[in-house]
């Protein structure tokens, strides 16, 4: 399978990174390369193989349901959440409008 | 006295316990060769009293006679991929240029706890996407190797390429890496120091910034198998906060290390034996075969048949999760924001996203976008899951036969700068040998093994079986003794 300028515009508007004709020219070919390679999987028997789920065999744990069970991944860090945030507001991310 | 700085982990720390010197010389030490080094591009920032304040807490807990840590004394470089309080934390990116954790990653703390300190946080590929570390925002790193008779810039390997260089250049005596697909193995066999991968799930993932969630593991990069049998020993253990982390005691590996092989049986894949190969490392593999075998290993042939068709699946599985992971990056809760005027909130993503991300990062998140598509995902996605399951049978296959196995690291030495850039694909074959073990979640290791006729080191790799690292440490001590690898890079910097 290969793409086109018109698939990566779309490849690209799903992972919401803007790209303009140029970029979008000079990526069709660097794709195609990568995708015509990893179609060689093609060739493999996988009859009756399951898809990896976990590599190292591993059950979900549950832990004790109780607040703030881990202190450094409970509530009450409303400060430190925003620190980074590069437009913090009254305590919310600031975003612009959403709704017209 | 001794240049503290071309000691490594096991002789600050000794040296300190014994009061040979204190761990503020060692910080000192180590401070002013990082000064020194700048030309190596391999930190993004330094953090020279973060070192001194761990050393002197060392100091002052071996004065009140208190018992010591595993890392005590040791000043070591993080990579810019682990979250460390109040230091910036970029994963060489510019979308988290700025960013400055609240928190610490649990790998880092550990080694904290473990009385290591800081020297500072460590370059590396973009988002630990490359082989080179020519993708990262704030440049290039150099390795401290040089091609004989060449005064071109030679890459330290990637994507730990900071923390290789480091190492190699002693300006660190340790650093971490983390693995993705080689990000460990491969620059360390480009650097002649060691680094090893433990099986995934070792090392909380807690703190570390995603790239392919199922196979990133963190391990040690030193210059002895026994720094790192140390210093994996100091990062390792359970942690409820990652959900994939293993729920199983960490063996004493420096304790149990011992290079006697007799008994053990050394697989050697034969679908390892690759087209475009250089001869100095299949004669280097040979020379491993037989070390190993004067260790007192049997040497037996095992086949992996599914390993070329490794690294096409990785080329699937890691950009899928790599587009699901790097999707945070969104321009309002951390990191990079690009509002162009009077634009909404998806234009704001869109925009931060193409000003923030590089072009292998968008690369990766472009082919998994499109692989995990409606009417794409099964053939691509599934199909590589499935080869996944199959190169892992081909491993659990092979160790019916034998207790490790013996590989080259890589199919070339370290390259120039700026020479693989033409094709993306060229880079990624770099990874072709140590790509298997990452998708097959099993302790993978690089020792150097000797420099070819350019005068620049080639590695060899151990793969051992899942929870097995003390068999990939002891074959490596095994390779280590008879190497007898002491060339080390001429000081230009």
């Amino acid at each position: 399978m290969s793409v086109d300028k018109a698939t990566v515009a779309k490849i690209a508007s799903l992972a919401r990174i803007r790209m303009d004709d140029a970029a979008l020219e000079q990526m069709v070919p660097e794709l195609n390369g990568i995708l015509q390679w990893v179609e060689q999987l093609g060739e493999v028997d996988v009859t009756g193989i399951e898809p990896m789920a976990a590599v190292i065999p591993n059950t979900l744990r549950l832990r004790d349901d109780v607040v703030d069970a881990d202190p450094l991944t409970g509530g009450g860090k409303r400060d430190d959440v925003l620190a980074n945030a590069p437009a913090a507001e009254h305590g919310f991310f600031g975003v612009p409008k959403v709704i017209e | 006295m001794t240049d503290l700085t071309s000691l490594g982990v096991k002789d600050i720390r000794d040296g300190v316990a014994k009061g040979d010197f204190t761990a503020r010389e060692v910080a000192e030490s180590f401070n002013a060769a990082v000064a020194e080094a700048a030309s190596l591009n391999a930190f993004i920032v330094t953090t020279p009293d973060h070192a001194l304040a761990a050393a002197d807490k060392v100091d002052a807990a071996r004065a009140a006679g208190e018992t010591l840590g595993k890392m005590a004394g040791v000043p070591i470089g993080m990579k810019d991929l682990f979250a460390t309080h109040g230091v910036q934390t970029t994963a060489a990116s510019h979308i988290l240029e700025g960013f400055t954790p609240r928190y610490e990653s649990t790998v880092s703390q550990k080694l904290w706890d473990a009385g290591a300190g800081m020297l500072g946080k460590l370059n590396l590929d973009q988002f630990a996407m490359g082989s080179s570390n020519e993708t990262s925002y704030f440049g290039n790193v150099t390795s401290p190797w040089k091609k004989a008779g060449s005064n071109a810039a030679m890459s330290p390997g990637g994507s730990s390429g900071g923390s290789s260089a480091a190492v190699a250049a002693r300006i660190a005596p340790a650093a971490t890496g983390t693995d993705t697909g080689g990000s460990i193995r491969q620059p360390a066999a480009f650097t002649g120091i060691c680094g090893i991968k433990p099986t995934y799930g070792r090392c909380s993932r807690w703190g570390i910034v995603a790239f392919a969630s199922s196979l990133d593991q963190a391990g040690p990069m030193a210059r002895s198998v026994e720094d790192c049998a140390i210093m994996l020993g100091a990062m390792a253990g359970f942690d409820p906060k990652d959900a994939t982390s293993l729920q199983m005691d960490v063996p004493d590996w420096e304790a149990a290390l011992s290079s006697d092989l007799r008994g053990k049986k050394v697989g050697i894949p034969r679908e390892y034996r690759m087209e475009g190969t250089d001869q100095a490392i299949l004669d280097s593999w040979e020379q491993g075969k037989a070390w190993l075998k004067d260790a007192g290993a049997e040497i037996v042939d095992v086949s992996l048949p599914h390993t070329k068709y490794a690294l096409p699946a990785y080329y699937i599985v890691a950009p899928a999760e790599a587009s699901s992971n790097l999707a945070r990056y969104d321009g309002v809760r951390y990191g990079l924001r690009d509002l162009p005027d009077g634009v909404g909130l998806q234009d704001m993503y869109a925009a931060t996203r193409a000003a923030g991300f590089g072009d292998e990062v968008k690369r990766r998140i472009l082919i998994g976008t499109y692989v995990l598509s409606a009417g794409f995902y099964d053939a691509y996605y599934t199909q590589a899951q499935k080869v996944r399951a199959l190169v892992a049978r081909d491993f659990a296959r092979a160790f019916e036969e034998c207790d490790v196995i013996l590989a080259p690291t890589t199919p070339t030495a370290s390259f120039p700068l700026g020479s693989m850039n033409e094709d993306p694909l060229t880079m990624y074959l770099n990874d072709v040998f140590a790509v298997p073990a990452s998708l097959a979640g099993l302790p993978a290791m690089s020792v150097p093994a000797t420099i070819n006729a350019d005068g620049l080191p080639l590695g060899l790799q151990l793969v051992g079986r899942p929870f097995d690292e003390q068999g990939v440490l002891n074959a490596g001590l095994a390779i280590q003794q008879r190497a007898g690898f002491t060339a080390k890079p001429e000081k230009w910097w």
